[in-house]
């Protein structure tokens, strides 16, 4: 299974994301944001950092990047994809999942690892966890309180949307604890905290964070994604 | 020469951290009288000439585009001379 990666102007993860992705099992190609083709890809991480300098908005100019155009299209169309914190917003931005990220209540930026329960077992990107498992990852962001209307909110409740959420205190001010989300259809996931960093013992604080990249690819193995 | 301006404001339910700690900086420094501050983003966009209701109408799409997040933003249009 082929994984794109994309690189946009200030991305800073990318590498740990294509390092996670082969880790995984799966073969990484780096997608640079100009490129308006997906040279084959089968998914799509957009990974953290501060592309285009977070100017704007986070997220506001990439999402209107070449390479968004047939990401956009392909995702509309169930190709899983996966937003890492700065790719969390761009997929917000680009209206791909409801609400908006602002800036942590207590204005700081956050870098700490972080406990989060797997909410949602049943999608592209999680299907390799257990429902209500704990799982330890890096959180590491400036702008990650999630926000949403009440009606959505409500929604994503309803819905079982909500794919991951913090455990203790609330980290940035949140609503509702929301570390992750997905879209209607599941193949789309917005996640804030940092499943990339923690696919081993060596470099990170667990190995918790692979189970987002053999999730997807068990799911194409499986056929339940094209 | 005549500035179109757009004004980008957090819509008012939303938390605004940053104007929160405007509002507790100013007490610091002697100034009373806060009740509470928000803080938005201000665009000045030159055009040759007067606007036009076209322009006007070009810069509103964009507003909601791109200079704002509809979601959590709301905005305004207006001329300045």
């Amino acid at each position: 299974m082929k994984i794109g990666v994309v690189t946009f102007p200030g991305t800073l993860d990318d590498r740990d994301a294509a390092r996670a992705v082969n880790h995984a099992g799966g073969q990484a190609v780096a997608l640079w944001h100009n490129d308006a083709d997906l040279r084959g890809v089968d998914a799509v991480i957009l990974p953290g950092g501060f592309s285009y300098g977070d100017y704007l908005r986070c997220g506001a100019i990439s999402r209107f990047s070449p390479v968004m155009e047939p990401i956009i299209k392909a995702a509309l169309d169930g190709m899983p994809l996966l937003g890492i914190c700065n790719g969390f917003q761009v997929l917000a931005e680009a209206h791909l999942i409801p609400g908006a990220l602002t800036r942590n209540h207590e204005l700081h930026f956050l870098c700490r690892d972080q406990k989060l329960t797997i909410e949602n077992t049943n999608k592209a990107w999680t299907s390799s966890f257990t429902h209500g498992q704990e799982i330890l990852i890096p959180l590491k962001n400036g702008e990650g309180a999630y926000m949403c209307d009440d009606n959505t909110l409500a929604m994503l409740e309803g819905e079982g949307r909500i794919i991951a959420r913090y455990v203790g205190e609330n980290p940035n001010g949140s609503r509702n604890l929301i570390a992750g989300i997905t879209n209607e259809r599941g193949n789309i996931v917005g996640l804030m905290p940092h499943p990339e960093h923690a696919i081993d013992s060596l470099t990170g604080p667990s190995a918790d964070g692979l189970g987002f990249f053999t999730s997807v690819l068990n799911s194409f193995l499986a056929g339940s994604v094209k | 020469m005549a500035k179109i301006v757009v004004d980008v404001m957090l819509k008012p339910e939303i938390l605004d951290p940053q104007g929160k700690a405007v509002a507790a900086a100013l007490p610091r420094l002697g100034f009373t009288f806060a009740k509470d501050v928000r803080q938005g983003k201000r665009f000045e966009i030159e055009v040759d000439g007067e606007p036009t209701a076209a322009q006007l109408a070009e810069v509103e799409k964009a507003a909601e585009k791109l200079l704002s997040n509809p979601v959590i933003e709301n905005f305004t249009v207006r001329v300045e001379k």
